[in-house]
C-alpha cells in the first residue's frame, strides 16, 4: 500500500552532516525558536529570510527536499483548510475582488491565506529537519536532559523520554506490518478503498485489530528483552554519547538568533516590498 | 561445583489459570558447565522457553532453586548480577532492538549497567566486530535483514560481557541464509572467548552441532548427552514425534537392512565415509 509507505513523520535518516552532530538539546530549543520566530513574523522580507534559512539546513543536512515534501502530503488537507478559511473569513478595507451570496474574497484574505499556508509549511518542514537529523534516542536524551529539571516536582523525565522513543523505533516495523495485514486482508477480499468515509472507516477494523492485539505481544517481547539487558529504570545510566555543546551548535544558535533578531527588527520597522 | 554457570534444582514452576493451577515443570535438575553448547530440543509447550527464562531471571521458580554462578536468582539484590552474567536473545528480533540505530541499540545494555562513556564505545566495537556488523554500526535496524537483525541482538548482549548466553529459538523467524550466519556466530562465540551457550531450538542439525543435547518432553528431560549419545536412541526420539538428524536417518535405515553401520556418524563428510567404508 503506498499511503503506508508515504508517513516519513517521526523518521529518522542517519548521516554524517553538522546537522546531525548538532546536540538534540540545542536542536530541540532551537526548533521551538524557530517556530516562535515564525509566528512572529510579518511581511515577506521576513518570510523570504526564514525560507533562506529553511533551505540552508536542508542543503547542510543532505535530506532529499523530496522526502520533506513526502512528508506533507498527509498534511495537505489541513494546510488547504487553513489556507480557505483564512482565504474567507479575512475582511479587507477596499472592495472585494470576488463576491457572491454572502462571501467575498478581498485582496488581504488572499494575501493572508497564501502567508498562511507558507507559515504551516515551514512550520512542518522545520520540525521535520528535527527528527530526520536527530535519531530517536538522540532526540530522547534530549528532551530528557531538558525535562531533568522538571523532576523535582514529579515529571517522569526519563520514562516519559523512553516512551517516546520506542514510539519512533517502532514506527517503520508497524507500518510494515499493517502493509501485510491489509496484503492479508484484501487477498481474502476486503476492500479498503470504495464506498463513503464510514465504510472505509469499518472496512479498516480488520485491520486495526490484528495490529492492535500484535502491537501489544510486541510491546510485551519488548519489555522483557529490556529486562535482559538489564533497564531498570533512568537511575544509574550512563550514555554512549554523551551530550556536548560544539562548535556547530554555537553556529546554530547565532544563525538563530541572527533570524530572530532580523524578524523582530521587521516586525517594529516594516519594510515593505510590493505593498505587502 | 565451581565450573557450573546455570544450576537447576529441583526447578518446579507452575503457573495460575482460568481452570486452576498449571505445571510446567517439576523437579527438574539440571547443570550447564561453563564453555559447553547445550541444545534444548522439544516440541512447542513442552516447557524448554518457560526454562529458559528461568535462567536469567525473568522467570522465578515455584519451587525448587536456580543457580547463576552461584547466585540464587531469586535474590532481589543480584537480579542485574545474574542478567548481565546470563544474555538473552529471543525468537523476533523486531522485538528485541530497542533503537533506531544499530550502535546505539547495541550499548542499550551497558548503558543500563551504568558503565562509563569510553568502556561502552569499546564494547560496542568489540561486540559488532564479533558477529561481522560493523559495517553496519550507523545503519537502522529496520533496513536490514533477519539474520543481521539477529546477530545485532546478539552484539546486545554481548556487549554485556556475558559468562552465558540462552538463545530461545533464534534462528526460527530467519531464511537458510540468516539461519547459518546465526549459528555460525554463536559457534564462533563459544570457540573463541568459551562463552557458554544454551541454544533452545528444534532444528535437529543446529542441535547436531552443539556438544551436549537435552531433549525435554512434557515437562521434563528425557535424554541428555552428546549428541551422538541423544541422537542415535531413534526410537525414544522418534516416539515423542521428533525428528532425528538426516544422517542418522539414513545409517538407522540401512542398519535395519542389515548392514553393520555405526549410528553416531552425525556429520555428513563422518556418515558418507561410514558408508563407504561399509561398501568396499
Amino acid at each position: 500500500m503506498a499511503m503506508l509507505k508515504d508517513i516519513t513523520l517521526g523518521q529518522y535518516f542517519p548521516g554524517n552532516t553538522p546537522l546531525h552532530r548538532m546536540d538534540p538539546r540545542m536542536k530541540i530549543l532551537l526548533t521551538i525558536a524557530y517556530i516562535v520566530v515564525l509566528f512572529v513574523a510579518d511581511g515577506l522580507v521576513s518570510y523570504l529570510a526564514i525560507i533562506a534559512f529553511l533551505c540552508t539546513a536542508i542543503a547542510i543536512s543532505h535530506i532529499k527536499p523530496k522526502m520533506i515534501l513526502r512528508g506533507m502530503k498527509t498534511l495537505i488537507f489541513i494546510i488547504a483548510l487553513t489556507g480557505i478559511l483564512n482565504m474567507f473569513y479575512t475582511k479587507g478595507e477596499g472592495k472585494p475582488l470576488l463576491s457572491f451570496w454572502n462571501v467575498a474574497i478581498y485582496k488581504e484574505g488572499i494575501v493572508t491565506a497564501v502567508f498562511m499556508i507558507v507559515r504551516i509549511i515551514l512550520l512542518i518542514s522545520g520540525t521535520f529537519m528535527l527528527t530526520y537529523t536527530t535519531s530517536p534516542l538522540q532526540l530522547t536524551d534530549g528532551i530528557e536532559s531538558l525535562l531533568k529539571p522538571l523532576e523535582k516536582i514529579h515529571v517522569p523525565a526519563h520514562e516519559l523520554a523512553m516512551m517516546m522513543s520506542i514510539a519512533l523505533r517502532f514506527i517503520p516495523t508497524l507500518i510494515e506490518e499493517a502493509d501485510k495485514i491489509m496484503s492479508a486482508q484484501k487477498a481474502r477480499g476486503a476492500d479498503f478503498e470504495s464506498g463513503g468515509l464510514l465504510r472505509r472507516a469499518k472496512a479498516l477494523i480488520p485491520l486495526l485489530v490484528p495490529l492492535f492485539i500484535s502491537a501489544f505481544r510486541r510491546a510485551d517481547e519488548l519489555a522483557v528483552a529490556m529486562e535482559c539487558r538489564c533497564y531498570h529504570g533512568g537511575e544509574g545510566r550512563t550514555r554512549m554519547r554523551s551530550l556536548k555543546f560544539g562548535t556547530v551548535d554555537l553556529w546554530a544558535l547565532l544563525t538563530v538568533a541572527a533570524l530572530a533578531a532580523a524578524v523582530i527588527l521587521l516586525k517594529v520597522f516594516p519594510l515593505e516590498v510590493f505593498g505587502i | 561445583m565451581d565450573d557450573a554457570v546455570l544450576r537447576a534444582e529441583k526447578l518446579t514452576f507452575e503457573y495460575d489459570t482460568d481452570d486452576g493451577e498449571l505445571e510446567v515443570f517439576r523437579d527438574l535438575d539440571i547443570t550447564v558447565k561453563r564453555g559447553e553448547v547445550v541444545a534444548v530440543l522439544g516440541h512447542n509447550g513442552c516447557g524448554k522457553s518457560t526454562l529458559a527464562k528461568h535462567f536469567n531471571a525473568i522467570l522465578l521458580p515455584t519451587g525448587g532453586k536456580v543457580y547463576v554462578m552461584g547466585m540464587d536468582t531469586a535474590s532481589d539484590d543480584l537480579l542485574l548480577d545474574i542478567r548481565r552474567t546470563v544474555g538473552m536473545v529471543f525468537q523476533n528480533p523486531d522485538n528485541q532492538i530497542v533503537a533506531a540505530v544499530v550502535e546505539e541499540d547495541v550499548a542499550f545494555a551497558p548503558e543500563n549497567l551504568g558503565v562509563p562513556q569510553a568502556e561502552i564505545v569499546e564494547r560496542v566495537d568489540s561486540a559488532l566486530e564479533t558477529v561481522g556488523m560493523t559495517e553496519y554500526r550507523n545503519h537502522a535496524p529496520h533496513r536490514l535483514s533477519g539474520g543481521q537483525k539477529q546477530r545485532i541482538a546478539i552484539a546486545g548482549v554481548l556487549a554485556m560481557r556475558p559468562e552465558c548466553i540462552v538463545l530461545d529459538e533464534p534462528t526460527a523467524m530467519l531464511d537458510p541464509v540468516g539461519r547459518a550466519e546465526v549459528m555460525k556466530t554463536i559457534l564462533e562465540l563459544n570457540r573463541r572467548d568459551g562463552t557458554t551457550i544454551v541454544l533452545i531450538t528444534h532444528h535437529m542439525d543446529e542441535a547436531a552441532r552443539c556438544s551436549r543435547v537435552v531433549v525435554m518432553e512434557d515437562g521434563s528431560f528425557i535424554a541428555d548427552g552428546t549428541p551422538e549419545e541423544v541422537f542415535t536412541q531413534v526410537e525414544l526420539l522418534r516416539g515423542v514425534g521428533l525428528e532425528v538428524p538426516q544422517t542418522v536417518e539414513l545409517l538407522y535405515e540401512l542398519r535395519k537392512r542389515g548392514f553393520n553401520l555405526p549410528l553416531d556418524a552425525l556429520g555428513c563428510d563422518e556418515c558418507a565415509a561410514a558408508i563407504a567404508a561399509v561398501m568396499r
